[in-house]
């Protein structure tokens, strides 16, 4: 019966692939089609923003060709080209994601919709309507919760951490299954928890490797830094800018912040830039139960994003004397309210600045981190900078070890690593190969890897001969594959395994006998007889689970296969052992030709 | 008030004792009307017409006790209907009921054994297989002394392994685990041989199929090696293997197994797969258990992180790995933020602000030489420290604190690592990081930066933390003097911030200024802002922060005689005064050329130590040598050496507990003679009111008394319980004497003189082996006496009695070597307050209580709070086993929440809240305690032992609340 090969076929959208940006991917396991993400690229305002759907097919409808659209968290690389998609090239189809990323998702694309029209005025570019029209094909799932698309594809959410509401997901058809990782983060922060996956050894794991050649120090030293910086820095009458994205980091530094100031008793007030971020708030009060342990335990007593001590900025408040802490947007100081506060806070040394996170060339944030302390603002304006500038990594990416973490709980077949660097990918791909012995995939932008799997068939099997089976030989077990003996039947794309007997009934045949015999020879220059003792003896010896019987005729039994001596025509000393057996008894008959092969021990007399 | 409560506690008492003995007489009735109940239960089986009916008679009839005469026919009338029946769950319920009855006390069950074994052959169900078994497990448990039933069971067991079930083959290898045996090489040949290796069947299950099965043969393994019984190295291979298992439970257990695997062949040497290298064993397993701290079950990283702490024999090469995570960054090597820190520090580089690229990776790594997986102890404790949840956190710094207190070089390491757990977000594991870093700061001294996060916690909102903290800096070692200055700064900020911390920080820099003399030496001029040119003002006395510089700098001139000449002439003056009124934390300074000081004065202790207790004692053989004086010169003798004795209790802390407890003592004497003394004993009775009163007051004051002796202090040995109960029962004869005069007739003295000699004859029965030093006492006298005691009428009992307390000698009381009053004092509420509590009547409100205890034992099951209204209502609240810390040995901490509600008043008024020592006079007796029954908690009215006095005693000084219970608004 020839080996079945599956094919997997990938398709690597636009993004995704050896470079962080866009996250597209387009998978095709068993003949079911599924995108995972749909993200765009921040750094371009032109076509090559959204990734070429028309890659997936040139003529015909999305909705027929593809089963169905997954998004795994709310970031825009991950979720930004989804209304351009849905709306304004067409698909119809459902559209999965957490119910967290479906509260918090259309925040975002509406906010980056004025960003982009209203700001930038740009045409051709999709609407509210679009957005929430395209929300309304969303379908909202459950962590662990087995979602049947249609009769054959199924689909499952896991704890990815990095985002509220990151999820990564399962996707099986039939016996074979993709794991599709998203982003995702092992170490646990302050509101998140660990990713987490069960021991589902899916055919294939497409994980994230943004940190492929880093081991990040522990979080602890980070956390414990920045709370003494802007402890330090209140304490001495100071401001603290920290300017953040509105979702993600700035909810973790919140918790960091509040929790310090309930601990130690501060009274300094914290502020938090209105609008995106206040919705925002509100949908992770609403979902504590993605949070981490602490959150969880301790949101009965009191829900931990209500903060006490954080509270809603207003523009006037950044004249106010005496110290405070302001969270404002955008992260990377390139407009709007942070840019501002900075330009008023910045001649004072007493004040701070703290950058969480990466800084875009060109930006405000870049310059001022790479040391510049004199800047030139719009209409030749020169600011200088006293006030200091401190810079804290905070990154919700998974690291090497991380990823090998995740590997190691999974226990995948195979590898494929998107959403990284080339040159980084090759070295992650080479550990894993090394570590887990498992294949490793990299394909670049727009390329194809196709998979073969060895996948597994069930067949039915009539419980009668299942029964009559198991009874024989030991105890099943799960580890080791057993024999059975019995018929294939296949019909009408169906499998069944039936006893010979049933076979033969279905089908009207007869059954006919085979038998195997074989002639050993073996020098014994003793009588017939004597030889036959001999040879019952030794297989009596060797064979102490079977029965063997040493018949009245001279021939000798065991279980159903015969053994007889006689001597040979020319030469009297050689005996000729003729050994008979059904097809039944082919793994026993064999084997007792090879023994009787190897010849009498000496000793046995 | 205390009084009062006594009284009505005796009252109860007494009556409690004759309802015992009624119910004693009813359940000598029940105990007639037995064997029926077997029959009974017969008769309702046999009545029950469906399997339903038939489990109901059982489940009630598993409700109630069985006495061990009729267990046997009880579980014969069982069986018979187990044979009979049909429906398996009936089936299931009488196996289980089997297991249980052969659980009673005092029954044998090895008449019912081979029934049991029985029972299993024709048993076709699963379920009732697997509970026959478990019955069998009961059985062979209570018969663990017969090795032949141990080895049939075994067989049986054995037999079934290959039951189909998970179930069974569950029960049977817990079976064999508990029964499987131990010796090897046993007597017979033929019944090991019978055995075979019990290792090798329970080893063969380690592959079952079903992940329950080989739980439970791991366990069964476990099981085996807790009896005694030397596991095989061989396993070992077969544990790892496991530790990949799909299911958390086995692999729990397998973490387990190879823990004990570990400790059993440390040196034994295994080879490295993939490689031809070799390593000692429990390095290997070290390696894999750290590897365990990242599995995907945190139920299995709790237990991996908390057997990695009781590895100690592993190499420290090993150890120091799991620190260590070998940080990259894009394939270069970098430098932890620890690593930094302490470069920086050694440079002597002060504060750099962070800048961007501070921590640029260097070097570039060899690919092929990173590892990123199977580094086996590669970084576990960086892993363990920040897990996900706060279980394995806690676990993981334990276990840090296990093997740092064992290797010194390994605590220098972890240092970094534990200061960073104390910002953690869960509180316990902060406390929980504090408290391990005390335990190994012996091996430790913390660097300048290391010292600055630690002393940043000084400001945190929580008590416990900031206590932690401050038990932590006393015993830390400081290296630099900019450190002490810094903890000074720190400790002072907190002391303003939190002002009730002053107790505890004043006693923390009392420590660090004695641990640290030479380090303060240079600081004393700036601490006590003294310049060589201009006088400065003299600071305030009463500055709580002023005290505490003083504190630590003379605590530091203790070992530093050079200090005293930087001090100007106020610090001498203040000097004198803090000796005086904190002489705790000041300790006795040389202070030369100062006519304030006394100069007789040694800077040594030990010493001065010794007349106060050779006073005690010498004060204690005067009273004791002085037996036969005239009865006014002993009274006064002791009148005096009680007041000596508590002014010594008051000056000398270390002798308080002694002191206190010989004047309790002396007292009880005292009253007792007091008591007895007077002439108008021989006058008719009901004329001499006056005198009962005082009788009777005495005894009672003797008896409360008593119990403080016995209850409230720890350390008190066997020979001071006899001379204590000794005391109690001359009390009780004295009331027995003031009743028998005061009452008419003869009715009730028959049971109070009974009681009495029961008493007397248990006293002699708990005792007994100290009768021999209780010459001419009044218990020696009395038990000459006893047979015509027995015979006599009440009225010569009474005389007997009177006359023996009168003739008998006073006993010496031998002081133990350690011996500890209990006390407790109450912080909060600090009954200071005039604003009342204000609440809606009918509604609670929540008192916050916080106090220290000392020398309390087993606080959890003793200590209770008392709330007294104002209208003599009294409320009875019992902590929860959670409330009570335990900061330091002997000490404990009692913060809990006392609800209060009542009716409306009209004004605000006091209520008083005070701890209670509550006792049982059975807890000193262990051989007294009562047999626990096995059946379910339905055992009505359990029989209470005769002596089982219980009661409270008060000790702390009541706090007075004000509250004020609004009525509702409507």
């Amino acid at each position: 019966f020839p080996e079945m090969s599956y094919l997997l076929l990938f398709c690597v959208g636009a993004g995704a692939g050896q470079d962080v940006g866009r996250s597209c991917i387009l998978l095709s396991i068993a003949g079911k089609n599924v995108m995972l993400d749909c993200g765009m690229h921040m750094g371009y305002n032109d076509d090559r923003r959204f990734p070429d759907f028309s890659y997936i097919t040139q003529n015909g409808r999305l909705t027929d060709f593809l089963d169905c659209v997954i998004i795994s968290h709310f970031h825009l690389d991950h979720c930004g080209a989804l209304p351009y998609f849905s709306e304004m090239v067409g698909y119809d189809g459902p559209v999965y994601m957490t119910h967290p990323t479906k509260a918090i998702c259309p925040i975002l694309l509406e906010d980056y919709r004025k960003i982009t029209v209203d700001k930038k005025g740009e045409t051709n570019f999709f609407t509210s309507q679009m957005i929430k029209d395209c929300m309304k094909k969303v379908v909202a799932v459950h962590l662990h919760q087995t979602v049947q698309v249609d009769e054959e594809l199924e689909i499952k959410a896991y704890y990815a951490g990095h985002v509220l509401g990151a999820a990564m997901f399962q996707i099986k058809v039939g016996c074979e299954s993709v794991v599709y990782t998203g982003d995702y983060n092992m170490t646990p922060d302050r509101h998140l928890g660990a990713a987490w996956v069960d021991k589902c050894r899916p055919d294939l794991l497409i994980t994230e490797s943004t940190y492929a050649t880093t081991i990040r120090d522990s979080k602890r030293c980070r956390e414990r830094d920045f709370l003494k910086k802007v402890h330090e820095t209140v304490e001495r009458g100071g401001k603290v800018l920290i300017p953040v994205f509105a979702l993600g980091r700035a909810q973790e530094l919140c918790i960091l912040l509040e929790t310090f100031w309930e601990r130690m008793n501060l009274k300094a007030p914290i502020y938090f830039s209105t609008g995106l971020t206040e919705k925002a708030n509100h949908y992770y009060k609403l979902f504590i139960t993605w949070t981490n342990q602490k959150i969880r335990k301790t949101f009965v007593q009191r829900n931990m994003f209500e903060f006490k001590h954080i509270k809603a900025f207003d523009r006037a408040f950044a004249d106010n004397p005496g110290p405070m802490v302001v969270f404002a947007t955008p992260g990377m100081l390139h407009a709007g309210q942070s840019l501002q506060i900075f330009r008023k806070w910045a001649g004072n040394e007493k004040n701070m600045v703290i950058m969480p996170g990466y800084c875009v060339q060109g930006t405000v944030g870049h310059k001022i981190l790479s040391g510049q302390r004199k800047l030139e603002m719009e209409g030749r304006q020169i600011l200088e900078v006293k006030m200091q500038v401190e810079y804290m990594s905070f990154s919700a990416h998974a690291d090497a070890k991380g990823i090998m973490q995740l590997i190691r709980q999974a226990e995948p077949r195979n590898v494929l690593l998107v959403h990284g660097e080339a040159k980084k990918m090759e070295f992650l791909k080479q550990k894993i190969e090394q570590e887990f012995h498992v294949n490793c995939y990299m394909p670049a932008n727009g390329e194809t890897t196709t998979i073969f799997t060895n996948p597994s068939i069930p067949v039915d099997i009539s419980l009668g001969l299942l029964k009559r089976e198991t009874a024989i030989g030991l105890l099943p077990d799960a580890k080791k594959p057993k024999l059975m003996h019995g018929t294939l039947i296949m019909k009408d794309n169906s499998f069944r395994l039936v006893s010979p007997e049933q076979a033969l009934k279905e089908l009207g045949l007869a059954e006919h006998q085979l038998r195997f015999t074989c002639r050993v020879h073996i020098q014994d220059p003793r009588k017939e007889h004597e030889t036959v003792l001999r040879v019952y003896n030794h297989l009596k010896g060797v064979l102490k689970d079977y029965s063997v019987q040493h018949l009245p005729d001279g021939s000798i039994t065991v279980e159903s296969i015969l053994i007889q001596a006689t001597a040979h025509s020319e030469d009297q000393g050689t005996k000729v052992l003729l050994v008979s057996w059904t097809y039944q008894d082919e793994e026993l008959g064999s084997y007792l030709t090879s023994l009787l092969k190897k010849g009498l021990p000496q000793g046995t007399a | 008030m205390a009084a009062h409560l006594k009284k009505r506690v005796y009252e109860e008492f007494t009556k409690v004792v004759q309802q015992q003995q009624h119910e004693d007489l009813s359940a000598k009735k029940l105990r007639l009307t037995k064997p029926s109940k077997s029959a009974a239960l017969h008769v309702d089986l046999c009545k029950a017409t469906s399997p339903a009916d038939a489990l109901q008679y059982l489940l009630q009839f598993a409700r109630k006790p069985v006495e061990v005469e009729s267990v046997e026919g009880v579980v014969r009338i069982l069986l018979e209907h187990y044979y009979k029946e049909n429906d398996a769950s009936v089936r299931l319920k009488i196996a289980s009921l089997l297991g249980l009855l052969s659980k009673t006390a005092g029954f044998s069950p090895d008449c019912i054994m081979d029934d049991a074994i029985n029972t299993l052959q024709n048993e076709k169900s699963h379920q009732v297989l697997a509970q026959l078994l478990d019955t069998l497990l009961v059985i062979g448990t209570k018969l663990t002394e017969n090795p032949s039933v141990r080895m049939r069971l075994v067989e049986v067991a054995c037999k079934h392994l290959t039951d189909s079930s998970h179930g069974v083959r569950n029960k049977c290898l817990q079976l064999i685990g508990c029964l499987g045996p131990v010796e090897k090489g046993g007597a017979k040949e033929a019944e090991s041989q019978a055995a075979k290796d019990v290792q090798k069947i329970i080893g063969d299950h380690f592959n079952d199929q079903d992940p329950r099965v080989r739980t439970a043969a791991i366990k069964a393994m476990l099981q085996l090696h807790e009896r005694g019984l030397k596991l095989q190295q061989a396993i070992y291979s077969q544990a790892c293997k496991l530790l990949a298992d799909d299911y958390e439970q086995v692999r729990s257990a397998a973490v387990q197994l190879i823990w004990v695997l570990s400790q059993l062949y440390p040196e034994s040497i295994v080879p490295i797969p993939s490689s031809n290298e070799e390593i000692r064993l429990v390095d290997d397993a070290f390696g894999k258990i750290c590897h365990m701290v990242s599995d995907g079950s945190w139920v299995v990283r709790v237990q991996a992180a908390k057997l990695l702490g009781s590895m100690q024999q592993v190499s420290s090469h090993f150890l120091e790995q799991t620190l260590d995570k070998k940080l990259m960054s894009d394939l270069r090597r970098k430098r932890t933020a620890h690593e930094r820190a302490k470069e920086l520090y050694s440079s002597g580089e002060f504060s750099s602000g962070r800048k961007w690229g501070d921590d640029a990776p260097k070097e570039e790594i060899d690919t092929g030489a990173v590892n990123l997986i199977e580094s086996g102890a590669c970084g576990a404790f960086v892993h363990g420290l920040e897990d996900e949840m706060y279980e394995v956190r806690i676990a993981a710094v334990e276990a840090l604190c296990m093997l740092a207190q064992s290797s010194p070089s390994f605590a220098e390491k972890c240092l970094d690592f534990l200061v960073d757990m104390f910002n953690d977000e869960i509180e316990e594991v902060r406390l929980q990081s504090i408290h391990t870093m005390r335990k190994i700061s012996n091996n430790i001294t913390l660097r300048e930066d290391q010292l600055d996060t630690v002393l940043a916690v000084l400001e945190d909102s929580s008590r416990d933390i900031r206590e932690a903290l401050h038990e932590l800096l006393c015993c830390t070692n400081v290296s630099t003097k900019e450190g002490i200055h810094l903890a000074l700064v720190e400790l002072l900020k907190n002391l303003t911030k939190y002002p009730t911390d002053r107790e505890s920080i004043w006693k923390c820099l009392k420590f660090l200024g004695s641990r640290h003399p030479t380090l303060v030496l240079p600081l004393v001029p700036e601490l006590l802002s003294t310049h060589p040119f201009f006088d400065t003002p003299e600071p305030d006395m009463d500055d709580p922060a002023y005290i505490a510089v003083l504190v630590l700098i003379f605590n530091a001139a203790k070992s530093c005689p050079t200090m005293p000449a930087l001090f100007s002439d106020h610090t001498f003056r203040h000097y004198a005064y803090l000796r005086d009124s904190l002489s705790h934390l000041v300790p006795p300074l040389r202070l030369p050329g100062r006519k304030l000081v006394s100069s007789p004065v040694s800077p040594s202790i030990a010493p001065h130590e010794d007349p106060s207790q050779q006073f005690l004692h010498q004060s204690l053989e005067r009273v004791y040598n002085l037996q036969h004086l005239d009865p006014q010169g002993i009274q006064e003798l002791l009148e005096f050496t009680i007041r000596d004795l508590q002014r010594l209790g008051e000056l000398q802390s270390e002798l308080a507990g002694m002191a206190d407890f010989t004047a309790t003592y002396l007292q009880c004497q005292l009253l007792l003679i007091k008591a007895l003394q007077e002439k108008l004993w021989n006058v008719a009775a009901p004329l001499y009111l006056k005198q009962n009163a005082l009788a009777s007051t005495a005894a009672k004051q003797i008896l409360e008394e008593t119990y403080k002796m016995e209850f409230m202090y720890s350390g008190v040995e066997s020979r001071q319980v006899v001379i204590i109960h000794h005391m109690r029962l001359q009390a009780k004869a004295l009331q027995l004497i003031v009743t028998a005069r005061t009452t008419r007739g003869v009715e009730p003295l028959f049971g109070m003189c009974e009681k009495f000699l029961q008493e007397v004859d248990s006293f002699q029965r708990c005792f007994i082996s100290e009768l021999p030093h209780m010459q001419g006492s009044f218990v020696d006298k009395l038990l000459d006496l006893m047979p015509r005691l027995v015979t006599s009428k009440p009225s010569e009992v009474v005389k007997i009695l009177q006359t023996t307390l009168r003739q008998s000698t006073f006993l010496h009381l031998p002081l133990p070597e350690q011996l500890h009053r209990a006390t407790a004092n109450i912080i909060e509420p600090t009954g200071e307050s005039d604003n009342p509590l204000r609440f809606t009547s009918g509604l609670v409100v929540a008192l916050d209580v916080d106090a220290t205890l000392e020398h309390v034992q087993d606080p959890q099951g003793t200590v209770k709070v008392q709330v007294l209204y104002p209208d003599g209502q009294a409320q009875l609240i019992h902590p929860k086993p959670a409330d009570f810390r335990n900061p330091g040995p002997g000490r404990h901490r009692l913060i809990t929440q006392v609800y209060l509600s009542h009716t409306a008043w009209t004004e605000p008024c006091q209520i008083e809240v005070r701890l209670l020592l509550a006792y049982n006079s059975n807890r000193s007796k262990a051989s007294a305690k009562i047999p626990k029954s096995t059946w379910n908690e339905s055992l009505e009215a359990l029989p209470q032992s005769e002596n089982g006095i219980e009661g409270t005693i008060p000790f702390s000084k009541p706090v007075k609340v004000y509250i004020m219970p609004k009525p509702a608004r409507r």
